[in-house]
């Protein structure tokens, strides 16, 4: 059937019509500039949003239902005509971490409504995660999420490897963890600087990008590449770590521990810091739930959730660690869980270090991963599983499974369907930032214009992640 | 909150279903797929059996998103689940018991509509217009049913199957439509 077909059977009014009870046809909107139009995407001004919607999108879209907590009187239908205006924050803003854009409805200085709107850096992964087998996949999921692409890889991963139902070495495990631990720090490093930059903290900014290299410089020496690493594969890993890991390793973590104290002099106890994040954009535990939101904006609402402790995966039962949680919930918690999730992950590599067993780094089945380069011209099997591996990839069982690992920024989530072929038949990645950033009107409801930007960069998006 | 972040033993492995002892979700075909539970409710029951569910403590969403079986019709489904085109699939987390369950909705092609989740997770927002976004399945009751990623002007649903690949590189602005 041809996608025009498709269109005019379900594309268009047809599509909408179910929902015409909540939309106001004759509804005006009123776009900010043509150039950046997005239509009906957009919020639209109150006086064109029918009382009915109104009162459902407490809270900008959130549209929360009326038993999560929020106040439905404190509603916005009492501002006439004029005393509130939208402004626009983005897409081009260096604070938006990317190419987000935020709408606020503004009375004064008071953020009323707010709507996130996405879809600017959407390349259609998951659509190119069809069309690639699952040995070429791990290089696109890896840089969904640019700040933490071995999460990407190893939820690729554990998917492709619970659909073929292998269990892998132990010291590819270990590996994989190692790794994921040191993107964690890379990752919670490089959202205190630009934490701190938000905050105009540009002294943060440069010690978090100084620490950051350091995980970079280790990523680039084991895997070849500072980002988008594609080291995580099904089957294992891509390469064993270099020799001297370990003195690497040691140097990484002993640094950054004493630079992380460092961080907590220069902004923990700073009046200035406090005062912009205590107390704003907070979010409790049961709203933070119902909107799904996972990682460190969940446990900064009191929420001891942690897919690493709660549901283990790799090796993480055999490690001793602490799931850090706040007690507000506001935005000055969320830096406190992330500046501690440095420390544990810290510890977490310490004890890897230790216990790091001997082995293969990968599955020494032909038919998932390749042999090694020297055997190819040696042997005639070899140079076939080479070949077939390559050429035609691997090819599952038909199923479907939902792997999920707890990514810096909280569950990140992989749904694959395979039908027996060797490419992936449906590859969908529940990204945490495409989830949690639906939280973001709930937290700037109320607050002042300019705590949008500390609000905003508490939660953490990385929008290649959002767009996929 | 009782809520208790340590799990008693590593989940997935652990046989037992739990979906067969919730009062709402009797008579809805079940199945366990490496260690996954999945049941397959009805359109029509869809709303009660997610229900249930959130009754019985699966208080999250995690996980929202379509699948268009147009080329891979004869999936493996239980007996008495009619498999149609499009399916919806849900994925619902419960932090008391550190368990997950997917809900899988057969949702056909001629009236391609499903009841929304909003009113019961709210947090569903982003991922159902996602999910109308990409494969043009609209849910019913979601306040804000509009395109999420793609431009709102764009034509056709990109990840169904019978749209393919690569047939605009880039998109200008003020360059004829996508055909």
């Amino acid at each position: 059937m041809s996608d025009e077909e498709t269109a005019t059977v379900n594309g268009g009014g047809i599509d909408r019509a179910g929902v015409e009870v909540l939309f106001d046809e004759e509804r005006v909107l009123t776009p900010l500039s043509a150039e950046t139009s997005e239509g009906e995407q957009e919020l639209a001004p109150s006086s064109t949003t029918n009382p009915a919607e109104l009162v459902i999108e407490q809270g900008g879209v959130l549209r929360v239902p009326e038993d999560s907590g929020l106040d439905p009187s404190a509603g916005d239908a009492h501002f006439g005509e004029g005393e509130t205006m939208i402004l626009n924050l983005g897409p081009q803003h260096p604070s938006t971490h990317g190419v987000l854009r935020i709408m606020v409805e503004l009375q004064g200085e008071t953020v009323l409504r707010s709507k996130p709107i996405i879809g600017y850096l959407h390349t259609g992964m998951e659509k190119t995660g069809e069309e690639l087998t699952y040995v070429q996949g791990a290089t696109n999921v890896t840089r969904m999420d640019y700040l933490s692409p071995i999460a990407n890889e190893l939820v690729f991963a554990l998917a492709v490897e619970k659909l073929l139902d292998v269990s892998l070495p132990a010291r590819a495990t270990w590996i994989r963890m190692l790794m994921s631990e040191l993107n964690r720090i890379n990752s919670h490093v490089t959202w205190a600087a630009t934490n701190g930059m938000d905050l105009a903290s540009t002294t943060m900014m440069i010690f978090g990008f100084r620490e950051r290299e350091m995980v970079l410089s280790f990523f680039e020496k084991t895997t070849g590449l500072r980002m988008n690493t594609n080291y995580i594969r099904p089957g294992g890993v891509a390469a064993d770590l270099p020799d001297g890991w370990e003195d690497d390793v040691e140097a990484i973590i002993d640094t950054i521990g004493s630079r992380v104290d460092e961080y907590d002099e220069l902004l923990t106890g700073q009046p200035i810091f406090r005062e912009r994040t205590e107390g704003v954009g907070i979010i409790g535990p049961e709203l933070a739930l119902a909107m799904s939101a996972t990682g460190p904006l969940l446990r900064a609402a009191g929420v001891p959730w942690d897919l690493r402790r709660s549901m283990p995966y790799l090796a993480y039962d055999e490690v001793a660690f602490d799931v850090i949680v706040g007690t507000v919930g506001d935005t000055f918690d969320r830096y406190a869980v992330r500046l501690n999730e440095i420390r544990e992950s810290i510890r977490i590599v310490r004890q890897i270090l230790e216990k790091m067993p001997s082995g293969d780094y990968r599955v020494q089945d032909k038919k998932i991963t390749p042999p090694p380069r020297a055997r190819i011209d040696e042997s005639m099997e070899a140079l076939i599983h080479h070949f077939k591996l390559f050429t035609l990839g691997l090819e599952p069982p038909a199923g479907e499974v939902y792997v999920a690992v707890e990514s810096p920024r909280g569950e990140l989530g992989c749904y694959m369907v395979s039908n027996g072929s060797n490419k992936p038949y449906r590859m969908h990645v529940r990204g945490p930032s495409f989830v949690n950033l639906q939280s973001v009107p709930a937290l700037l409801r109320g607050g002042l214009v300019a705590d949008t930007i500390a609000i905003l960069s508490s939660v953490d998006p990385v929008l290649g992640e959002v767009d996929r | 909150m009782s809520v208790d972040g340590r799990a008693d033993a590593p989940t997935g492995a652990s046989g037992d279903l739990i979906s067969p002892g919730i009062a709402g979700l009797r008579r809805i075909a079940t199945t366990s797929d490496r260690g996954d539970e999945i049941i397959f409710p009805s359109r029509e029951r869809y709303i009660d059996a997610v229900r249930a569910l959130k009754d019985a403590s699966f208080v999250t969403c995690s996980d929202l998103c379509g699948v268009d079986y147009l080329t891979f019709f004869d999936r493996a489904l239980p007996k008495g689940v009619k498999p149609e085109r499009f399916e919806v699939v849900v994925n619902l987390l419960s932090l008391e018991r550190s368990r997950r369950i997917r809900v899988r909705v057969q949702v056909p092609e001629s009236d391609a509509t499903c009841p929304s989740l909003f009113f019961l997770y709210p947090g569903t927002e982003n991922m159902e217009r996602e999910a109308f976004d990409m494969f043009g399945i609209s849910f019913v009751g979601h306040p804000d049913m509009t395109r999420i990623l793609m431009p709102a002007d764009w034509e056709g649903h990109p990840l169904r199957k019978d749209y393919s690949v690569g047939r605009v590189p880039v998109q200008f602005k003020d360059a004829p439509g996508p055909r």
